[in-house]
């Protein structure tokens, strides 16, 4: 055979497509979901959003600096000064169970000695140290919610794809009688049956949030693989005699599951809200743990002079309203970039 | 059509089936002490719960145990029938220290209360702002409702909540939480007013007391301001933006139609159409009892009751207000789907 070099001129052709470098993140993940990647530092508003996530970030690690826990065994507690029911102001001083004093304190308030710097709710607990720890508690569980949700979700939406027929049946039928309560509902009462078993903690409310979360999951995931499953490689795979579980596996889940992980990794705001409203309610975790919904519920008692406490939700609940908005904001910006009728639109 | 009611009426046992099994495995998350206020009253003895243990077979099988929670037992001796879903008898709730079904009879007419004004007012608010800012897209109406709704969806309700009770309560002093007044509350017990209805706002008009109607409706104004306007403004917007890039609306641009024509004859029907099924879940949503605000504007519905009995533990409660729940959600889904069949030919015929 003899070698057959190109010929012609490829000057025209190098004028018509840009000639542009392909990074080492694209050459991994791929054309299509690097465009979604970038979708994530587009527009001003994705920008905002992943800005506001990071600040988070930022918060939750450098916890223990910010506020540094005064019972190192239980960190997500808020201390007390004191037990005194009427909340206290900002910069009032803090008398009993003082922290240590971090490095930045002094440079930054100006302050010799620990002072309430966002003031203290009912019973004396500081809310400085709930919005800090807080934001630990909204990662914790947002993370272990929605990786639970989705692995769950997946897992059964593909199953009951590939399989098809009654499994398929089955398996929908127990979604839809799942998903005949709303979900808040739902929640609220696998909680409260779980909490005397398991305790109060965040588990009982984790553990409500995942069982009635991963419907949405599998419902989205099993309509891609149905889609999926057609392709001409599934069927080349099959061919060469490969076992259900490495096709379904290898093969399908890769090839659908992308945007079921990228839409599911910004739920987190979602399933951060759902635990803040049933903390604020009092379900869950016990009065003085680190979450900004329980710091929101100190509030309802004081609803008549919020005038003088405003601090009492102004600092938990603006933690939470940029938080969620963080996602939020993400989310819209990737689903326009995920949704096919929307491309070359904006 | 016929097929498709049918088919969704054969759905609806399985659904009830499913429920109950749901929440009878939830109950054997109890042990059989607290299982026995299904079938005692009151605050009994620890001899009359043993006695009532074996007396309902409170620790049989599991089978055996889901059939008498189903139908209930007979009293051998009075000839009375105690427990039994199936007849209403969802068991004695602690801290409402009533049977569950007169704690849901009495919270009930309120939450539908809501809904009723909810539906109205709010939604057409929701549903008008949508169409205007898809109208003009990019234009001012578009992003003040972006704005309005990213914000409207990130704020959660208690935090939005208690800053507005903070400003029109605690401030301002107009909107108080709660359901009446408490002149009107002594009013509205007493013999003189006849409750017609058992609904608030309806029974003040038809006993003529224009006053109570009023203050009911000044009670109600915060929670109905925070009803999800935003999402139906959201989706609003996205269904009309993306009808009105079909083919259909250039061509009645096409053939000279004027604009309003073809926004409001051409494209509005079409985009209504996942509009109406967000409303038909709303509302059903609404009857549900909206947890988060009812609690928050301590309006006494049965979302805040269910609320209230989780946060005591008082598991059985919870459970009766869930079964409630299950029920109307099952009975109003399939209302809404089969009048959205109704109205869209392409349900029916997939």
């Amino acid at each position: 055979m003899t070698q057959v070099t190109p010929t012609g001129n490829n000057e025209l052709l190098g004028e018509a497509v840009a000639r542009r470098k392909i990074g080492r993140v694209e050459r991994f993940l791929g054309p299509d979901n690097y465009r979604v990647l970038q979708g994530l530092f587009k527009t001003p508003a994705s920008i905002a959003g992943s800005l506001l996530i990071l600040f988070f970030v930022i918060i939750a690690l450098a916890a223990p600096v910010l506020a540094p826990p005064v019972t190192p065994n239980e960190p997500y507690k808020i201390p007390r000064d004191g037990f005194k029911s009427q909340p206290r102001e900002i910069g009032a001083k803090w008398t009993k169970n003082v922290p240590d004093i971090p490095f930045w304190y002094k440079a930054v308030t100006g302050n010799e000695k620990w002072v309430h710097l966002f003031g203290t709710a009912q019973g004396q607990y500081d809310i400085y140290y709930g919005v800090i720890w807080g934001t630990r508690t909204a990662f914790k569980t947002g993370l272990i919610v929605v990786i639970s949700t989705v692995l769950l979700g997946v897992l059964v939406g593909a199953v009951s794809a590939y399989y098809g027929g009654l499994v398929d049946n089955i398996l929908m039928r127990i979604v839809d009688v799942l998903l005949v309560l709303p979900s808040l509902m739902a929640t609220l009462i696998l909680a409260a049956v779980l909490t005397p078993v398991i305790g109060r903690s965040t588990l009982p409310v984790m553990i409500s949030l995942i069982a009635f979360g991963w419907l949405g999951y599998a419902r989205v995931i099993r309509g891609d693989i149905l889609s999926v499953k057609e392709r001409d490689y599934v069927l080349a795979a099959r061919v060469i005699g490969n076992k259900d579980s490495r096709i379904l596996f290898r093969h399908i889940i890769p090839n659908a599951v992308f945007p079921t992980l990228v839409l599911a990794s910004l739920a987190i705001g979602d399933v951060v809200l759902s635990f803040a409203a049933l903390s604020f309610l009092g379900i869950g975790v016990d009065v003085g743990y680190a979450d900004w919904g329980q710091v929101l519920a100190f509030a309802r008692n004081w609803i008549t002079s919020l005038d003088d406490y405003w601090y009492i939700i102004a600092f938990p609940g603006i933690a939470l309203v940029l938080y969620v908005m963080g996602f939020n904001l993400l989310g819209d910006a990737l689903r326009d970039v995920l949704d096919p009728r929307m491309r070359g639109k904006t | 059509m016929l097929t498709y009611v049918i088919r969704r009426l054969l759905l609806v046992p399985l659904l009830l089936f499913g429920v109950t099994i749901l929440i009878f495995i939830m109950l054997q998350f109890l042990d059989p002490v607290e299982r026995a206020a299904l079938y005692v009253r009151g605050d009994p003895k620890a001899n009359q719960i043993e006695a009532a243990i074996t007396k309902y077979c409170l620790d049989c099988p599991i089978p055996v145990q889901y059939l008498n929670w189903m139908v209930g037992k007979v009293d051998s001796t009075t000839g009375e029938r105690k427990g039994g879903i199936l007849f209403g008898n969802f068991g004695w709730s602690k801290t409402g220290s009533q049977p569950v079904a007169s704690l849901i009879a009495r919270r009930f007419p309120n939450t539908l209360d809501l809904t009723i004004w909810a539906v109205g007012p709010v939604i057409l608010v929701g549903i008008w702002l949508g169409v205007q800012a898809a109208v003009h897209h990019n234009g001012f109406i578009d992003q003040a409702a972006r704005v309005f709704s990213i914000v409207g969806t990130s704020f959660p309700t208690f935090v939005f909540g208690l800053l507005m009770l903070m400003f029109f309560y605690a401030n301002l002093g107009w909107f108080p939480p709660g359901r009446l007044s408490d002149e009107f509350n002594i009013v509205v017990s007493s013999d003189q007013f006849h409750r017609y209805t058992t609904l608030l706002t309806f029974d003040a008009l038809l006993n003529g007391r224009f006053d109570i109607f009023l203050d009911a409706l000044r009670h109600m104004f915060l929670p109905l301001s925070y009803i999800s306007w935003a999402t139906f403004l959201r989706v609003t917007r996205s269904s009309m933006l993306e009808t009105l890039r079909q083919e259909y609306v250039t061509t009645a641009r096409a053939k000279g139609l004027p604009e309003r024509d073809v926004i409001y004859k051409h494209a509005q029907p079409n985009a209504m159409l996942p509009v109406v099924t967000l409303a038909g879940f709303s509302v059903v949503g609404l009857l549900a009892g909206v947890i988060i605000t009812e609690t928050v504007f301590d309006y006494p519905g049965i979302g805040s009751a269910a609320a209230q009995a989780s946060a005591q533990l008082d598991v059985i409660t919870v459970l009766g207000f869930a079964l409630f729940n299950g029920l109307i959600l099952i009975v109003a889904n399939l209302i809404v789907d089969v009048l959205y069949a109704f109205v869209d030919p392409r349900v029916r015929l997939s």
